[in-house]
């Protein structure tokens, strides 16, 4: 892997993912669409933090660690969050995060 | 062998990439997170090409598994009979698309290519991969304290999302103390015998 393919076409790809991500989370008005978004956001992180650690430092573990903990936060954020879409439905009857305003000034 | 990697490694960007498209660009919140699951799928397969099993692993156990599977859950329960009807995108969506590009484009993709990575020295192909006893080892030593910290993380996310999405009903389902249960049962002995 380390001499057929370049760190840098690894790190394209989650450039890409990142940015696709990045348009899901901005453009969506449902709000589990926007969560799916931002998961793919973290998943791009991932795959740099393990790019880098095959690539540059194989014979550490840290970049794997942190990967670990990158996936333990996403998945406390999607359970509170997917908990906040709930709610949110039970008591405005809508997923549509642009109707949700009332905090708005 | 490396021609071999190199087809492998561009199907596997292909399915995560073109499935990561579809995620953000399909009307149907269903189909969408459908092609969410694809796309850590292939993520999982890249991390396994890159020699992290243990991660892999953890990838399809999480994500595909469990993270997948909540989304799908809020998706049925917030599923609304109306909500087909209005924009699934915001009015303006071409400016988060330019954003996207732009970030890509203009930052990321320059960043990157012209970038020379050998920071340190390069290990030899020889030399040892860290695999997942080092990581047990790893987690039981210097990353003891972040291991407890993401345990406690885990259980007050856990709760905190217990609460929030707790139904108000069951608040009318109110569990009795003993001594009140006692009374309840007393009164209703005695209604009994005044019939």
């Amino acid at each position: 892997m380390i001499n057929a393919v370049p760190l840098s076409a690894v790190l394209t790809i989650a450039a890409a993912l990142f940015c696709i991500g990045l348009f899901g989370a901005m453009s969506r008005r449902n709000a589990v669409s926007i969560l799916m978004g931002v998961e793919l956001m973290l998943n791009s992180v991932n795959i740099n933090l393990v790019a880098f650690w095959r690539y540059l430092q194989p014979d550490l573990i840290t970049g794997q660690v942190f990967a670990i903990f990158v996936i333990t936060v996403a998945a406390a954020e999607a359970a509170v969050g997917l908990a906040m879409v709930i709610a949110i439905y039970r008591s405005r009857q809508t997923v549509y995060i642009d109707t949700v305003d009332s905090m708005k000034g | 062998m490396e021609l071999l990697i190199q087809i492998i490694f561009v199907l596997i960007s292909t399915l995560i990439l073109g499935a990561a498209v579809m995620v953000v660009r399909t009307r149907n919140v269903i189909h969408s997170a459908l092609w969410l699951i694809a796309s850590f799928f292939g993520i999982g397969a890249l991390y396994l090409l890159l020699e992290a099993e243990f991660l892999a692993i953890a990838q399809v156990l999480i994500y595909v598994g469990a993270i997948s599977v909540l989304i799908l859950f809020a998706i049925m329960l917030t599923h609304n009979v109306t909500s087909g009807e209005g924009h699934k995108f915001y009015q303006r969506w071409w400016l988060a698309l330019l954003v996207s590009l732009m970030l890509f484009a203009v930052i990321l993709v320059p960043t990157l290519v012209g970038q020379d990575w050998t920071i340190t020295a390069r290990p030899s192909e020889e030399s040892a991969i860290a695999g997942a006893v080092e990581m047990g080892t790893a987690f039981m030593r210097e990353y003891l304290l972040p291991f407890e910290i993401a345990a406690v993380l885990l259980l007050v996310a856990l709760t905190g999302a217990i609460v929030i999405a707790y139904e108000e009903r069951a608040q009318r389902r109110r569990i009795l103390t003993l001594a009140q249960e006692l009374a309840l049962r007393k009164q209703q002995q005695q209604n009994h015998a005044e019939e």
